[in-house]
């Protein structure tokens, strides 16, 4: 079950639905009746995204494509913007495949963005980084306040290498952002983040899976989210450790601000744990606003407005500071001021 | 300059102040004492604006302006300044941060220009020496980490650099040593001025000891059961509330 199949063959009925696990509570099955048709060429002045000034190599996809492939060897940092427009109704979908040679150094400054046309988007990654390669990730979903998109990485890590992402969201009529990590252990690193800031009916969904299958591996994961309005915010993050996979250092924080009645947060951290020698650990908060810092913060002279802006960036904050690439990080902060009406 | 008169207020329903009157002028300071549970930090919220505290009766002005009419902010921007019992944690606002924004809002509420970057930093760096407060402390989390006499000092340098005309100090002793108590008490006491007046709320007789009240009021009951100088401060340390808990 699967967007991508379903788009292949036009037949809903391929769909993820509320009755598979992992897609409950992002149900494509119920929600589209029909599949639009594959969308047309696109004919115009294609936009290049809001990373393409920072890159070596700006890349930028209308709707459908062919197959992007990215192959980096470089040892120093190359930085490879890769934006994906959807622009009018139809499905698209699209596929890319990364590759970081060993040894070598690639920031993938990735986006989305769309327009208002009720389109349905697929994009299938393929990651590789080899040995004591690094890939900084950083994806920037920018999608139709009516699409329905599912983005789905599958990355396999060499012994050594590392992977550090950061997602940030607003959301779509239905999005799933889905990163799957096969981590090796032996010394290779992951760091999973991301930040969602959603008003109106907005949905988004991130989720994560990250298998441990030997031993040294480390996993740091940080998501973050705001939801205002009729909103829905899904978290589902799994680390699953490896029989055999020893000396495992796995954690995992979810923490999300409900800022309004009608809002919705569905969380769903899972550690499955098959190692004896391990730590791990996970932390789930979901609340309401901290009506005594507003206090705090308004007897100081600062109006509501002003105080609750401040404190809700400096929440979201705290995910966009991790953020190693300069220029992506001040992309996200401006990306967070707006989000939050700043 | 702060004038109370006949102030009730409720949380939940329940009446906490029931007919409190008391008149601060400027130039002095005065010390609120009284058993748990009077309507101390309850008066220091009523004064402030805090969410969930009503006034039913009464009045408070700041020379000569409604004070309960305004928001919270707007009492800030008039130059009243709450020193809180547990000053709060802002998980990533770094102090610099937090009370730059305070002041600005400020000004820009009393129409005058924002601070300018350079004439910040100098002024926070002459306030914090003066305070002992290591200068690094400030880039970090407000309050975020800090023990209760670092978070207390925290509320005197806040006080200090947004430089307000009327203070509230609620229970500012309490998890304070000995030395922490005189670098924050002479803090206090370097903002006493002609123009400004102080309200001191403290449980002990303490505090008085580092910053000498003019006037000293016990608040029973919901008002102000007894008012005189400094040496009521002692008489309450000997003889404790007893007396007032029974007549309220």
């Amino acid at each position: 079950m699967s967007l991508a199949a379903a788009l292949k063959t036009s037949d809903v009925t391929l769909l993820p639905s509320k009755r598979d696990e992992d897609w409950k509570w992002t149900d494509l099955r119920g929600l589209l009746r029909v599949l639009p048709p594959p969308s047309q060429p696109f004919v115009g002045e294609a936009p290049v995204g809001p990373f393409a000034g920072l890159a070596n190599l700006p890349i930028h996809v209308v709707n459908a494509s062919d197959p992007v492939v990215i192959r980096s060897a470089s040892a120093a940092p190359y930085v490879v913007a890769l934006h994906f427009a959807a622009l009018g109704g139809g499905s698209h979908s699209a596929t890319a495949q990364i590759e970081v040679a060993e040894g070598a150094n690639l920031i993938l400054l990735e986006s989305y963005e769309g327009d208002e046309a009720d389109y349905v988007a697929n994009l299938d990654l393929k990651i590789s980084v080899g040995a004591n390669g690094r890939l900084e990730r950083i994806i920037l979903a920018a999608d139709g306040v009516n699409a329905v998109s599912v983005s789905t990485a599958d990355v396999t890590l060499g012994a050594g290498a590392q992977l550090v992402q950061t997602v940030l969201t607003d959301g779509a009529r239905r999005q799933r952002i889905e990163t799957r990590v096969a981590h090796p252990g032996a010394g290779a690193s992951v760091r999973l983040d991301a930040a969602y800031l959603l008003a109106d009916k907005r949905h988004a969904d991130l989720t994560t899976v990250v298998e441990h299958q030997g031993v040294d591996g480390t996993t740091s994961q940080l998501t973050k989210g705001v939801v205002r309005d009729q909103s829905r915010g899904v978290f589902q993050g799994r680390i699953v450790v490896a029989e055999g996979a020893d000396r495992t250092d796995a954690r995992m924080g979810h923490h999300a601000l409900i800022l309004s009645d009608k809002a919705e947060i569905d969380a769903k951290p899972e550690l499955l744990i098959f190692a004896d020698d391990v730590q791990c650990a996970h932390g789930n908060t979901i609340g309401a606003f901290d009506e005594d810092a507003l206090f705090y913060a308004q007897q100081r002279g600062m109006p509501e407005d002003v105080a609750r802006a401040l404190l809700t960036e400096a929440f979201v904050g705290e995910v966009i500071d991790r953020i190693e690439h300069d220029g992506a990080r001040e992309v996200a902060k401006a990306w967070a001021a707006k989000g939050l009406g700043l | 300059m702060l004038s109370i008169s006949n102030l009730h207020a409720e949380i939940d329903g329940k009446l906490i102040l029931k007919g409190l009157t008391l008149d601060v002028p400027a130039g002095e300071v005065h010390a609120i004492m009284g058993p748990n549970g009077a309507g101390k930090s309850t008066l220091s919220y009523v004064l402030t604006g805090r969410q969930g505290y009503e006034v039913t009766e009464g009045t408070a002005t700041l020379d000569g302006e409604d004070l309960l009419s305004l928001d919270p902010s707007e009492r800030a921007a008039r130059g009243v300044f709450l020193s809180f019992q547990y000053p709060l944690e802002i998980p990533g606002v770094p102090a610099l941060t937090f009370i730059r924004t305070a002041m600005n809002a400020q000004r820009k509420a009393r129409g005058e220009a924002e601070i300018t970057a350079p004439e910040f930093l100098k002024l926070a760096r002459a306030t914090a020496a003066s305070l002992k407060i290591d200068f690094e402390m400030l880039k970090r989390a407000l309050n975020v980490g800090f023990s209760g006499g670092e978070k207390k000092r925290m509320e005197i340098f806040q006080m200090a650099m947004l430089s307000p005309r009327f203070l509230i100090l609620d229970e500012t002793d309490s998890g304070l040593d000995i030395d922490a108590l005189k670098i924050v008490a002479d803090g206090v006491n370097a903002m006493r001025s002609p123009d400004r007046a102080m309200l001191v709320i403290t449980h002990y007789q303490r505090l008085l000891d580092y910053i000498k009240p003019d006037r000293v009021h016990v608040l029973a009951g919901g008002r102000i059961a007894e008012s005189g100088g400094p040496e009521l401060a002692h008489e309450l340390e000997r003889e404790g509330y007893d007396k007032y808990a029974r007549a309220a």
